[in-house]
């Protein structure tokens, strides 16, 4: 299997309130002081990947955030000038007046129009080479398959014209393990879990894209061994409580009732992380982000999780 | 005892008044922060505690949510939950708890049935390619039909109250906007344009620029393809039309409250926070804010931070309390582990506190659900988190 980084386009991808876009933005980072030339795109028109880095906007016109780490958002309509002037030579200023004013009619209406023009650009991006590597904060697990399969589904409604002419190398070069690969992110919960599942089988059973690795984010610390917890829970009895807050002099239950709660929320964690464990193939590889206890989610938590990733891949 | 003096403002200030006087409930927030859960959940206790009957109307709930509404086939169809799973949670409902799943597809078939001229041009229409895509993929017709079943629901006249649980969508804002957004394509100048005799559109100079770009890059026979749908489509427009404005006006109706679903994360509330503001603009009443998982209030007392960390830093002074226990260095590593859990967690717990006390209106309704550490398994699990918000 290719190693991550070295591939040309990840779509990284998961459930809503995951940390999706954390990731993709740990992992741009990692690429970029890797020395990889690295393009990190925004697909989700909710514009806060900016926040990830804290270096203001990100625009349809990719921007340098630091050496080698540069940073867009999609927008269709300007994905769609920029291929007008590109592909038909097409001095768009004369004419673009009439698609501008219908084009959200048009992207609402025709199934994958939408689709195909973030693809589009993004394989674009690839085919030039001009990045090492580009990652894409891409849509939440439930159209993400939509989205990848746009070219194929326009290949097929799409008899002649240019379009049909252009979904054939953006095909190729999603379908190129070597090339582009998914990166599904999930978190120790029931609803993740069963979305990644779903969505793995999907991709294989839907796509010819190659699924890359599942990041699962948020997992908690073991906090005690086996020997360990059975000796807190002989802590516990009231009479220890109160012996104990004695000796530190202050109430230790809250203390103590912290703990409980962190054990709790682990063991049903660690059942669904043997449930994701059991619905994967073996063979995918998995990397574990722990859960950060801190105050902030800026650019200090990105380097974070990036150092961290760094230390899985 | 004097009755209490009714007040002047007739404001809810539970969950249960504010259900008692209102018929439809739309759950809504980013994904992942307990919607469908809590909507469930409300609509179990509303059940159990105003009686009538009352149905839930879900999307995609999870296998185990489904199970202990006691639903086991997906589909439009309406289904009572047993008495048997309330009798099994020890709890004797006032009125019925009614579930449902939506089904996308269905739903627009049905809809297209009830408004297509006749049955050639119904037939034609769901044998379409197009609308296939349409109905079965386009992520937005999801938004729509959702609110177009409620409708459908809610002027039936069946149920009491009504609690929905709305689709994940890109954009919580995009089920509001689904209704206008369909009645305004059915009335569009491209529609118009699309539909027209084919004649008449290459001849027509004001779109022949776009004619020309639109053929060169998707080639006419998919134009002719998409023209024909539309034409097809386009003899159901008034249909549509008028039932789209009917949807949109349910929304804004009296009867109709939001119920906005957040956790205390920042992306999550931020997104909560730009609904509640989309439906303040648009007038539509914000009902509650229903914040999920919430950690113990206890981690932010400050008083226990200093018995944290004598823990951390002194567990000998405590070791010799609990030597009966185990050897003291065992018994000192679990004390400064129980410490600095206690820490962490206090980080977030007071992480959460600062997002909460940031939030900038409130609703007339506030509640917050603890951590619930266990899964949802069965009704009682449900009404245990109803419980929770209820009140």
């Amino acid at each position: 299997m290719v190693p991550l980084l070295d591939r040309k386009l990840l779509f990284v991808t998961g459930k809503g309130g995951v940390g999706k876009s954390t990731i993709a933005a740990s992992l741009a980072l990692l690429a970029a002081e890797q020395g990889k030339k690295t393009l990190v795109c925004e697909v989700d028109a909710k514009g806060n990947l900016a926040d990830f880095y804290e270096a203001g906007e990100t625009s349809f016109a990719a921007r340098e955030l630091q050496p080698n780490l540069w940073a867009m958002s999609m927008n269709t309509e300007e994905s769609l000038k920029e291929y007008l002037s590109l592909q038909l030579k097409i001095p768009f200023v004369a004419k673009i007046g009439p698609i501008a004013r219908t084009f959200d009619f048009i992207a609402n209406a025709a199934p994958g129009v939408k689709e195909i023009l973030t693809i589009g650009k993004l394989t674009y991006e690839v085919r030039e080479r001009n990045y090492d590597l580009v990652i894409v904060d891409s849509v939440a697990s439930g159209h993400i398959v939509g989205q990848l399969t746009a070219p194929t589904g326009i290949n097929e409604l799409v008899q002649v014209g240019l379009v049909r002419n252009q979904t054939q190398w953006m095909m190729d070069i999603l379908n190129d393990p070597a090339q582009t690969g998914v990166v599904i992110v999930s978190a120790p919960e029931e609803m993740p879990v069963a979305e990644t599942i779903e969505l793995a089988q999907r991709l294989d059973a839907e796509t010819d894209i190659d699924l890359a690795a599942v990041i699962v984010n948020r997992v908690l610390p073991e906090l005690f061994t086996e020997r360990e917890e059975a000796l807190f829970e002989a802590m516990r009895t009231p009479r220890k409580i109160d012996a104990i807050s004695k000796a530190v002099g202050g109430a230790v239950k809250p203390v103590f009732d912290a703990a409980e709660l962190a054990v709790t929320l682990r063991r049903t964690r660690a059942g669904h992380l043997a449930t994701l464990r059991e619905g994967l193939d073996p063979m995918l590889p998995m990397m574990f982000v722990p859960y950060l206890f801190t105050r902030t989610h800026g650019a200090r938590a990105t380097r974070r999780v990036a150092e961290l990733l760094g230390e899985e891949l | 005892m004097a009755p209490r003096k009714p007040t002047d403002t007739d404001k809810a200030r539970t969950l249960e008044q504010l259900l008692a006087t209102k018929e439809i409930a739309i759950s809504c927030g980013s994904g992942g922060v307990g919607k469908t859960t809590t909507a469930a959940a409300a609509a179990a206790m509303a059940s159990v505690h105003l009686g009538g009957k009352v149905l839930v109307l879900t999307v995609d709930p999870a296998k185990r949510l489904a199970n202990a509404l006691g639903l086991e086939r997906f589909g439009n169809t309406e289904t009572q939950v047993p008495p048997s799973a309330f009798a099994a949670a020890g709890v004797e409902p006032r009125g019925e708890l009614w579930a449902a799943m939506l089904d996308t597809k269905q739903s627009w078939d049905d809809l297209v049935r009830r408004h297509a001229p006749d049955a050639k041009t119904k037939d034609a229409i769901l044998a379409n390619s197009i609308y296939q895509n349409i109905s079965g993929r386009f992520v937005q017709s999801h938004d729509y039909i959702a609110m177009e079943r409620l409708y459908e629901i809610h002027t039936a006249g069946t149920y009491d109250l009504i609690v929905v649980d709305t689709p994940p969508t890109r954009n919580a804002m995009d089920f509001l906007e689904a209704p206008e957004r369909m009645s305004d394509f059915f009335s569009s100048k491209l529609l118009r344009w699309l539909t027209a005799p084919s004649k008449n559109r290459v001849m027509s100079l004001a779109s022949k620029p776009f004619y020309t770009v639109a053929d060169r890059i998707l080639g006419s026979q998919f134009l002719e393809d998409i023209a024909e749908f539309f034409t097809l489509f386009q003899s159901m427009a008034p249909g549509f039309v008028e039932r789209a404005d009917a949807v949109s006006r349910t929304l804004g109706d009296k009867r109709t409250t939001f119920l906005v679903v957040s956790t205390l994360e920042a992306a999550p509330l931020d997104e909560a926070e730009f609904f509640i503001g989309a439906l303040e603009e648009r007038k539509l009443h914000l009902g509650a804010l229903i914040l999920n998982k919430v950690l113990p209030s206890y981690l932010r007392r400050t008083a226990s931070t200093p018995v944290a960390k004598k823990l951390i830093s002194d567990p000998g002074s405590v070791s010799p309390a609990l030597a009966d226990l185990a050897e003291p260095a065992d018994v000192e590593r679990v004390l400064s582990t129980i410490g600095e859990s206690f820490l962490n967690y206090q980080v977030v717990a007071k992480r959460e506190a600062e997002q909460r006390a940031g939030l900038a209106s409130s609703p007339e309704v506030v509640a917050a659900v603890p951590y619930f550490d266990a899964d949802i398994h069965n009704l009682g699990g449900l009404l245990a988190l109803g419980e929770k918000i209820w009140r």
